[in-house]
C-alpha cells in the first residue's frame, strides 16, 4: 500500500459473459504524470477506466487510488467520459453540465448555489467557452462538447483524472486547448490517465504510456516503452489462443 | 341540447380535480422516464402492478389503499429487477425483456382478477379503463367536509412526487444525463433508477382507479414528450409538462361532457378523452415547437430558399456584367435563367435596390459597386469550390457546377481562404473562367 501512488492496479481481470475483456492487468502510475493509454479498438481501454471506478464488475484483481479503494478516494478522482456516451439533446445548458462536476461536493438534495455557478463559469473561461455558458448543449460542435466535459472535470478539482478519448474528432484548436490544460494540471501536481488514438502525438503529449491489448503489453516512461517493437506487439498479436479457448468454453457450455 | 344542464361544479369539479392530480402526478416522474429513454418502463410497471393489486386485494379482502399500495410497489420494483435480469441473462434487448416481464405479470393479474370477479368487488373494466366518473361518490370526511377518497389519495401522491422531483432534482438530472459520472461521484445511478421505479409504481396504483391502468401510461409519456418539444431547460420542461397534464385533464373532461352532445350522443369516457386531449396537445406542439416544429422548419426552409435565390440573382448579374460591362438585365431574363417566378425575382430585386446593391434603369437592372462586391464574393466562392472539387476530389468537370452552386451560399471568408490555400490560389476555375480576387 502506497498512499502517494495515484493509481495501482493489480491482476485486474474484467469479463463479459465469461469472455475476458481485459486480462491480468498490472499498472502503476507515478504522481504528476500524463499517462496515455494506447491500443487497438476493442482492446479494453474504456473498460479499464470503468473498472478502476467500479462502474463495471471486476472478475478479479485490486485497484488502489492513493493507497485506498475507489470508494474511499472517489472525491480525488475526476472522470471525463467519451463524448458519445451521453445524450446531447438533453434539455440542459452548458453551465448545467459543468456544475454537474460539483454535485459530489454539494451533496444529496442540496441545491446548486451561486458560488457553484461561479466556479463553473471560471472553468468555462479556462476552456475558452464562457460566452456559450447558457447555450443549449445540442447546439455545440464536437470540439465544444469536449471542452464542456473538460470544464466539468476541472471543477471536480481532482488529483487523478481519467479521460476517455478527449481528443477524438475534435478540431485543432480544441486539441491544443486540451493539451494546454493537461500540462497545467501536471504543473499543479495532478495526474491524468488519457485514452488516446493518435499514435504520432503520443511522445509529445505523454510522459508515460500503457500499451493495452486485453493485457498490458508494456507500461512505463514513453521514451523507453513507446517503441516500434512494442507497438507491433500491441496492434498485431491479440491473444488469439486465449480467445479460442474461451470460445470453446462457451460452446461446451451451450451443448451441455 | 348543449349538455350544459349536465354540468355541476360539485360533481364535475371533483372529476376535473381528480383528473388533474392524476395527470400531474404521473407527468412529474414521466419527464425522467422520457429523458432516460425508458418511457416504456412506465407502461410496463403500470401494467405489471395488476397481480400486486389482485393479491393485496385477496389478502386484505378490501379495496383500502395501504395493502394495495404495498403489493403494487413490490411488483413494480420486481418488474424493474426482472427486466434487468432477463436482459442480462437472456441476452435480449431491453424492449424484449420488458415485453416478457410485463405481459406475463399482467396476464397473471388478469387471471386472478377475472377469477375473483364473481364474488368480489374488483371489476376488470374499472381497473383497465378507470372509473373517474365515480370519483365524487366515494367520500371521506376531512375537517367536516366530504372530500372524495380518490382526490385525497391522488393529492398525497402528487405532493410526494413533487417533493421527490424537487429534492432530488440535481440527482435525477445527473443520473439521467450521465449515469457513469453520477455513480462515480457517489450518486448511485442504480439507486436513483429504483427510487424512480418506486415513484412510478406508487403513481400507477394511485391512478389506476382514475385514469385506468392503460391510460395512466398516456400521462406518464405524453405531457413530458410535449413539454420536451417546447423548451430547452429541464426545469421549464417539468413545469410545462405539469401544465400540459392539467390542460389535458381539464379539456378532457370538458370535451367528454360537451363534445358528444354536440353530435347528439351521450357523454363519453373522461379518461379516454383525457388521453386524447394529451395526444392533441402533443400534435399541436409538434407543429409549433420552436426547435424543430413543422411550422418552424417550413419557415426556415423558405427563408433559406429566398436567401439563396436573392444571392443567385446578384451572382447572375455579376456573371452577365463580366461578359458585357455595364449591361442592364431585365427581370424577365433573370427569372427565366434562374427558373423562378417573375414576381418573386422582381420583389427580391426591389429589395436589392433598397439595400443599394443594384440600380434600376429603363432597360433593366445594373449592379452598383456594393452589388459587384457581393457578386464577386459569391462567384469567387463558386469557382474556388469548382477548382477544389476537380483538383482535390477528382470530380468530373461536367458535374461540379451543381455542387458549387449550393456550396457558394455557405462559404465564409475563412473557408474561402482555406480553399484558396489548398488549391494553390488558382487564377481560373476548371471551366477557364477567371476567379475574382478577394476584397480587402
Amino acid at each position: 500500500m502506497n498512499s502517494s501512488l495515484p493509481l495501482a492496479v493489480n491482476d485486474l481481470t474484467v469479463a463479459w459473459h465469461r469472455k475476458p475483456v481485459i486480462w491480468d492487468v498490472d499498472i502503476e502510475v507515478q504522481p504528476g504524470q500524463l499517462v496515455g493509454v494506447v491500443g487497438p479498438n476493442g482492446a479494453g481501454k474504456s473498460t479499464l477506466l470503468k473498472a478502476i471506478m467500479d462502474l463495471v464488475p471486476k472478475a478479479s484483481g485490486r485497484v488502489e487510488i492513493f493507497g485506498q479503494s475507489y470508494r474511499q478516494s472517489r472525491h480525488r478522482v475526476g472522470y471525463v467520459p467519451q463524448r458519445e456516451s451521453v445524450d446531447w439533446d438533453f434539455p440542459i445548458s452548458v453551465l448545467d453540465v459543468v456544475t454537474m462536476g460539483l454535485y459530489g461536493k454539494i451533496g444529496w438534495c442540496l441545491p446548486v448555489r451561486r458560488k457553484h455557478r461561479d466556479i463553473a463559469l471560471r472553468a468555462l473561461e479556462q476552456v475558452g467557452m464562457s460566452d456559450l455558458a447558457n447555450r443549449q448543449i445540442s447546439q455545440l460542435s464536437g470540439g465544444q462538447q469536449q471542452r464542456t466535459f473538460l470544464a466539468r472535470a476541472l471543477v471536480q478539482d481532482a488529483d487523478l483524472y481519467l479521460m476517455d478519448e478527449p481528443f477524438a474528432a475534435v478540431d485543432a484548436a480544441t486539441e491544443k486547448a486540451i493539451v494546454e490544460i493537461l500540462r497545467d494540471m501536471r504543473k499543479a501536481g495532478k495526474t491524468a490517465i488519457v485514452i488516446h488514438h493518435d499514435l504520432p502525438t503520443v511522445p509529445e503529449y505523454f510522459d508515460a504510456v500503457v500499451l493495452l491489448n486485453m493485457r498490458v503489453v508494456a507500461c512505463g516512461p514513453t521514451k523507453d516503452v513507446f517503441t516500434r517493437e512494442n507497438l507491433e506487439r500491441t496492434y498485431g498479436g491479440r491473444l488469439t489462443l486465449l480467445d479460442e479457448a474461451t470460445e470453446a468454453m462457451r460452446r461446451r457450455e451451450r451443448t451441455l | 341540447m348543449s349538455g350544459l344542464e349536465n354540468w355541476s361544479w360539485a360533481y364535475d369539479g371533483w372529476i376535473v380535480l381528480a383528473g388533474m392530480l392524476c395527470a400531474v402526478a404521473a407527468s412529474l416522474p414521466g419527464n425522467f422516464l422520457l429523458l432516460r429513454r425508458m418511457s416504456l418502463l412506465g407502461d410496463a410497471i403500470s401494467h405489471a402492478i395488476l397481480p400486486g393489486l389482485a393479491v393485496a386485494f385477496f389478502v386484505s379482502e378490501s379495496r383500502s389503499s395501504w395493502p394495495m399500495f404495498l403489493g403494487a410497489v413490490i411488483v413494480g420494483i420486481l418488474t424493474a429487477l426482472f427486466t434487468e435480469w432477463i436482459r442480462n441473462f437472456g441476452d435480449v434487448d431491453e424492449g424484449a425483456s420488458m415485453g416478457v416481464v410485463f405481459t406475463t405479470l399482467f396476464a397473471i393479474g388478469l387471471v386472478l382478477i377475472v377469477q375473483a370477479a364473481d364474488h368480489v368487488d374488483l371489476d376488470p373494466g374499472c381497473v383497465l379503463y378507470g372509473a373517474i366518473e365515480m370519483t365524487p361518490l366515494d367520500t371521506l370526511n376531512v375537517a367536516g367536509q366530504p372530500i372524495p377518497r380518490v382526490v385525497i389519495v391522488l393529492g398525497a401522491v402528487t405532493l410526494v412526487n413533487l417533493l421527490f422531483v424537487v429534492l432530488f432534482f440535481k440527482e435525477l438530472k445527473l443520473s439521467a444525463f450521465d449515469p457513469a459520472l453520477a455513480t462515480s461521484v457517489g450518486f448511485s445511478a442504480r439507486l436513483m433508477h429504483y427510487l424512480l421505479m418506486v415513484i412510478v409504481a406508487v403513481t400507477a396504483v394511485a391512478s389506476f382507479e382514475t385514469a385506468g391502468n392503460i391510460l395512466v401510461v398516456a400521462m406518464f409519456v405524453v405531457p413530458p414528450a410535449t413539454a420536451f418539444l417546447l423548451t430547452e431547460r429541464l426545469g421549464v420542461m417539468i413545469f410545462c409538462s405539469a401544465i400540459i397534464a392539467m390542460l389535458s385533464a381539464g379539456l378532457g373532461h370538458l370535451s367528454a361532457v360537451f363534445l358528444p352532445h354536440a353530435f347528439g350522443f351521450q357523454s363519453t369516457s373522461t379518461s379516454g378523452m383525457m388521453a386524447l386531449c394529451a395526444g392533441m396537445l402533443f400534435f399541436v406542439a409538434s407543429l409549433v415547437s420552436p426547435r424543430n416544429g413543422v411550422i418552424v422548419r417550413i419557415v426556415r426552409r423558405q427563408k433559406l430558399a429566398l436567401r439563396i435565390l436573392s444571392e443567385d440573382l446578384i451572382a447572375l448579374l455579376y456573371r452577365m456584367d463580366e461578359r458585357a460591362r455595364d449591361s442592364a438585365v431585365s427581370p424577365q431574363k433573370l427569372s427565366a435563367v434562374l427558373r423562378s417566378h417573375t414576381w418573386l425575382a422582381a420583389w427580391l430585386m426591389n429589395r436589392h435596390v433598397r439595400t443599394g446593391h443594384v440600380i434600376p434603369s429603363e432597360s433593366g437592372y445594373r449592379l452598383t459597386e456594393a452589388g459587384r462586391q457581393l457578386g464577386s464574393v459569391l462567384v469567387r466562392s463558386h469557382r474556388l469550390w469548382e477548382q477544389y472539387l476537380v483538383s482535390e476530389g477528382g470530380v468530373a468537370v461536367d458535374r461540379i457546377h451543381g455542387q458549387a452552386e449550393k456550396l457558394e451560399h455557405f462559404t465564409n471568408r475563412e473557408l474561402r481562404d482555406r480553399l484558396d490555400e489548398i488549391t494553390a490560389a488558382p487564377a481560373t476555375d476548371p471551366h477557364g473562367s477567371r476567379i475574382p480576387s478577394e476584397h480587402k
